[in-house]
């Protein structure tokens, strides 16, 4: 089981290629291309991480998320949510890179095959930004009544954050 | 604006924290300390990044997201019955839904935009239900490769990245499915 989640990256990327290769597609300047973009996402959330993690270094050294943690220790642990994944359920909604350092945060400090640092990750990757999303795309839209798009997406949100300490539980155990 | 007053808040909240349990000279050096690592974190996220956005650009070309979004179409005119039949926003939609899926960001927004002032154009100023279910769709997570997070994870010293995807689907289709039903049954209720 474990050699096989360790082949997922190799044997995707091969799979592609060979897919690739098939549909004839300029394989070589696809992979620079895109690896090209991976370096201007780097580029482009950089400075935002860097003021974030600042701050969230500063909290942290503060005490002021544990106290954070232990104020609402009752209420998370009765759902099954890690206390320490307080931070991340406060900003993922808002910003996508604070989000971001605080999961690198998480997993620097509790290890990515932790326990708290599985579920950070598995709730960074199944939930969104969601308020830069809707001023986005009712921007573009130019709505001003939005009705019940902002409650039904955080019931999207406050499931995804539930569910992810769930399915981690239950892949890994524990 | 919504960062700015999250960015003092926890500068406030840290300095005030610290004072009261006498970790202000901890406090002061962290600040240092997060900005170096925020950098560092950027580059040891850069070399997994890279190579994954390259490895979905070739799915991009190889037509991988057009085969997708053929196979989404059933599912979208439900999702969107007042639009069922209208083949500009139907393409719109499933291009979007589809570069979604294999994590184009990017090349997803644009997609979605394009949609979003399409159904608007019915109902100006308003959203329609159709269109607050695009929103909730675009604010659920539904990649099936989150390369970001699994960079992340690498960068942290994980050998196994990718051994999260089982869980990360299965919540990504909970909180999906969530949003949808939620946005169903409130477009009953809301006027």
């Amino acid at each position: 089981m474990e050699l096989l989640m360790a082949m997922v990256v190799p044997g995707l990327m091969l799979g592609v290629s060979l897919w690739g290769l098939v549909r004839k597609v300029d394989l070589w300047n696809a992979l620079v291309a895109g690896a090209g973009e991976g370096l201007q996402v780097c580029v482009g959330i950089a400075p935002a991480l860097v003021c974030l993690l600042t701050a969230v270094y500063m909290l942290r050294a503060s005490g002021a998320l544990e106290l954070l943690g232990q104020v609402l220790e009752p209420a998370l642990s009765a759902v099954g949510i890690p206390t320490e994944t307080i931070g991340l359920l406060l900003v993922r909604p808002v910003s996508g890179s604070a989000a971001l350092g605080v999961g690198a945060e998480l997993l620097a400090v509790y290890g990515p095959d932790s326990l708290v640092g599985r579920t950070a990750a598995v709730m960074l990757g199944s939930t969104e930004t969601t308020f830069y999303t809707v001023a986005v795309y009712f921007g573009a839209a130019k709505i001003a009544k939005t009705r019940y798009a902002i409650p039904a997406a955080l019931c999207g949100d406050v499931v995804g954050f539930l569910a992810a300490s769930w399915a981690v539980r239950l892949w890994f155990g524990g | 604006m919504a960062m700015a007053v999250i960015w003092t808040v926890m500068v406030a909240a840290s300095i005030l924290c610290g004072l009261a349990s006498g970790r202000g000279e901890a406090v002061a050096a962290a600040a240092l300390e997060g900005a170096a690592a925020g950098v560092e974190l950027c580059l040891t996220m850069a070399g997994a990044l890279c190579l994954w956005m390259g490895v979905m650009e070739v799915m991009r070309r190889s037509g991988l997201a057009r085969g997708l979004s053929r196979l989404l179409r059933p599912v979208l005119r439900r999702l969107y019955p007042d639009f069922a039949r209208d083949e500009a926003v139907m393409d719109a939609v499933s291009a979007n839904v589809s570069a979604n899926l294999l994590g184009l960001g990017n090349a997803a927004t644009p997609l979605g935009l394009e949609a979003a002032r399409l159904m608007a154009k019915r109902s100006p100023g308003v959203a329609s239900d159709s269109l607050c279910m695009l929103v909730v769709c675009n604010t659920a997570s539904i990649q099936l490769i989150p390369a970001t997070v699994a960079s992340l994870r690498a960068a942290a010293g994980c050998a196994t990245p990718f051994d999260i995807l089982p869980a990360v689907w299965l919540a990504s289709a909970l909180s999906v499915t969530a949003g949808v039903l939620a946005a169903k049954l409130m477009a009953r209720v809301w006027r």
